[in-house]
């Protein structure tokens, strides 16, 4: 994938070039967008104080910036400055907020309960949580990636201190109502957590409006640099504590002690800035785009499967199985092209997607799928090309596949004894 | 994950991909793997009778490109050999061929299951004659 190759494709009457390898995985992580860049540039070279310096220019320089930083990401998500703390990005983020709020509720109670379908980040804090003690409710969700809102009310006890579920999803893109749970939240006095990592800057995100507590973010997913992110603490209705996980020279106000990486904060405030300034025609673009997309595939093949709802979904996500083909075979002939499978032989433990799998999919249907992530500096001609090139193989790879042929024929696959191997 | 030239070559150009009449008295059939492992591979031999030389080989896969490429040089390496010849290929051949990483070895187990079923059903048809009565090899 080193090279760089230039294309064409053909498109009605227009034919547009694209520069390969394309990039459409724009929920593992984003390129720094240039006008963030030029933004954190100033913070490497001349202003390179430590903002915890109280006694000089350079360290007033690093503050003021970092300030300005936490102002931008606060404006986004309707929060006020004061109730952002910096961090090294979301995994640390979800980390504090989950373990945090756990410590210093525990006299209040011992219960979290969160949803199968959220990021390891939040699901292995859990795990975590469950070995020290605390009992942990996972919640399912719908053939949609939903949870239900009954299921929710039922879960929470007098022991319930916590409740954590994402905003957006990192594999189906499909948006929780998280408005709903956070009231359901609020009216039984319980805290709620949402890592809405994928969701910032996408689509309009309300710390008030969505009644969220504690909410994780990170700039790598909204076009500025990895290893710098934030946790929003709400510090009135109610107030929330959180017991610090690392510390040190009490720096974030104690909840976060560390020097901060003040290029990388830069970064992430001049991300949130450009997200909020752009949001509103970005997403329609986005959108556009994506359900080209997926016309596209849907017009020119049979036996593909929409994986979770297309109504509540972030505009550039699109997550589709094309059934009878496995995905990382598909991966491989599309190799000028990032996206990424849920596919078991394309992860390390050769089990599939298990985001698809809370959805009800079978494993075969996991197998096969495939989530592409429309960004920012995505192209009408890009998509153009991607869809073309995944038609191909896709009709490609099924003359290969015996269940596409099986299951032509009339033949129903799931009356056949498999002799599997133990997989 | 970094392919192998070999295993590009196969899966870019695969051969011997189709299918044979199952039905067909010289025809052995072999399906192994199953769709919820998101492995299957069908492997089709016709043998001649009289001399028992595997004379034409068919495969299809659903699987990873490590799995196509094994079932792909499974029928090249099958064709032109007896049935019993075909019997000694073993997993680790095709492993060092294609030079497959740990995670990919079990996709060679599946194209030496493929072979040894596809064998194995073409001497059920043949059960009573000589064929038959030769011992299937242990598997390693
Ligand atoms: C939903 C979600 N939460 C958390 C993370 C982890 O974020 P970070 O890479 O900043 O630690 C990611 C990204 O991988 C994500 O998609
Ligand atoms: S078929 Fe799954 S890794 Fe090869």
């Amino acid at each position: 994938m080193s090279t760089t190759a230039v294309a064409t494709t053909t498109n009605g009457n227009a034919s547009a070039s694209v520069k390969l390898p394309i990039y459409m995985d724009n929920h593992a992580t984003t390129p720094v967008d240039p006008r963030v860049l030029e933004a954190m540039l100033p913070y490497f070279k001349n202003h390179f104080g430590n903002a915890a310096s109280r006694n000089h220019q350079f360290g007033w320089e690093a503050e003021q910036a970092v300030e300005k930083a936490r102002e931008q990401i606060a404006k986004l998500v309707g929060a006020s400055a004061k109730e952002m703390i910096f961090t090294s990005g979301a995994t640390e983020s979800d980390n504090l907020a989950i373990k945090g709020v756990a410590e210093m509720y525990r006299e209040k109670g011992n219960h979290i309960i969160t949803a199968a379908t959220e990021h390891k980040a939040v699901l292995d804090t859990c795990k975590r949580l469950e070995k020290n003690g605390y009992r942990v409710t996972y919640l399912p969700v719908g053939a949609d990636g939903l949870v239900s809102l009954d299921d929710l009310k039922r879960a929470i006890d007098d022991k319930t201190i916590l409740v954590t579920i994402m905003y957006a999803n990192n594999e189906i893109g499909v948006l929780q109502p998280v408005a709903e749970i956070g009231k359901i939240c609020h009216e039984k006095g319980v805290l709620f957590h949402s890592d809405a990592v994928q969701a910032i800057g996408k689509v309009p995100v309300n710390v008030i409006k969505d009644n969220i507590d504690l909410m994780s973010i990170t700039a790598h997913k909204i076009y500025g640099p990895k290893g710098v992110g934030a946790l929003y603490v709400r510090r009135k209705n109610p107030r929330v504590q959180i017991t610090a996980q690392i510390d040190g020279g009490g720096h974030e106000r104690g909840m976060r002690s560390g020097t901060l990486n003040v290029p990388g904060i830069v970064g992430l405030g001049a991300a949130c800035e450009i997200a909020m300034n752009d949001m509103p025609e970005e997403s329609k673009r986005l959108a556009y785009l994506r359900d080209k997309l997926r016309k596209k595939l849907e017009d020119n093949l049979d036996e593909i499967h929409i994986n979770g709802t297309m109504e509540h979904r972030l505009p550039g996500n699109l997550n589709m199985s094309f059934v009878y083909v496995e995905g990382e075979s598909l991966l491989m002939g599309i190799n000028d092209i990032a996206v990424s499978s849920g596919s078991a032989c394309t992860s390390a433990t050769l089990e599939p997607s298990y985001v698809l799998k809370a959805l009800g999919l079978g494993d075969d249907v996991a197998h096969s799928s495939i989530r592409f992530g429309i960004g920012r500096f995505n192209t009408e001609a890009e998509v153009d090309y991607v869809a073309d090139k995944l038609i191909d193989t896709v009709k490609k790879l099924r003359e290969l596949s015996p269940l596409y042929e099986m299951v032509k024929e009339g033949i129903d696959l799931k009356k056949i004894q498999w002799a599997a191997e133990g997989h | 994950m970094a392919y192998s030239n070999k295993v590009i070559d196969h899966y870019n150009n695969p051969r011997n991909v189709g299918t044979l009449d199952k039905g067909s008295n010289d025809v052995g059939t072999g399906l192994v793997g199953a769709p919820e492992c998101g492995d299957v591979m069908r492997l089709q031999i016709r043998v001649n009778p009289d001399t028992q030389v595997i004379e034409e080989a068919k495969f299809k896969t659903f699987g990873c490109g490590s799995a196509i490429a094994s079932s792909s040089l499974a029928t090249e390496w099958v064709k032109g050999k007896t049935v019993n010849e075909a019997l000694t290929i073993k997993n680790t051949d095709i492993v060092k061929e294609l030079s497959l990483p740990p995670v990919k070895i079990h996709c060679s187990v599946l194209a030496e299951d493929a072979i040894r079923a596809a064998i194995g059903d073409w001497k059920k048809k043949h059960a009573g004659s000589e064929a038959a009565a030769e011992p299937v090899q242990a598997k390693a």
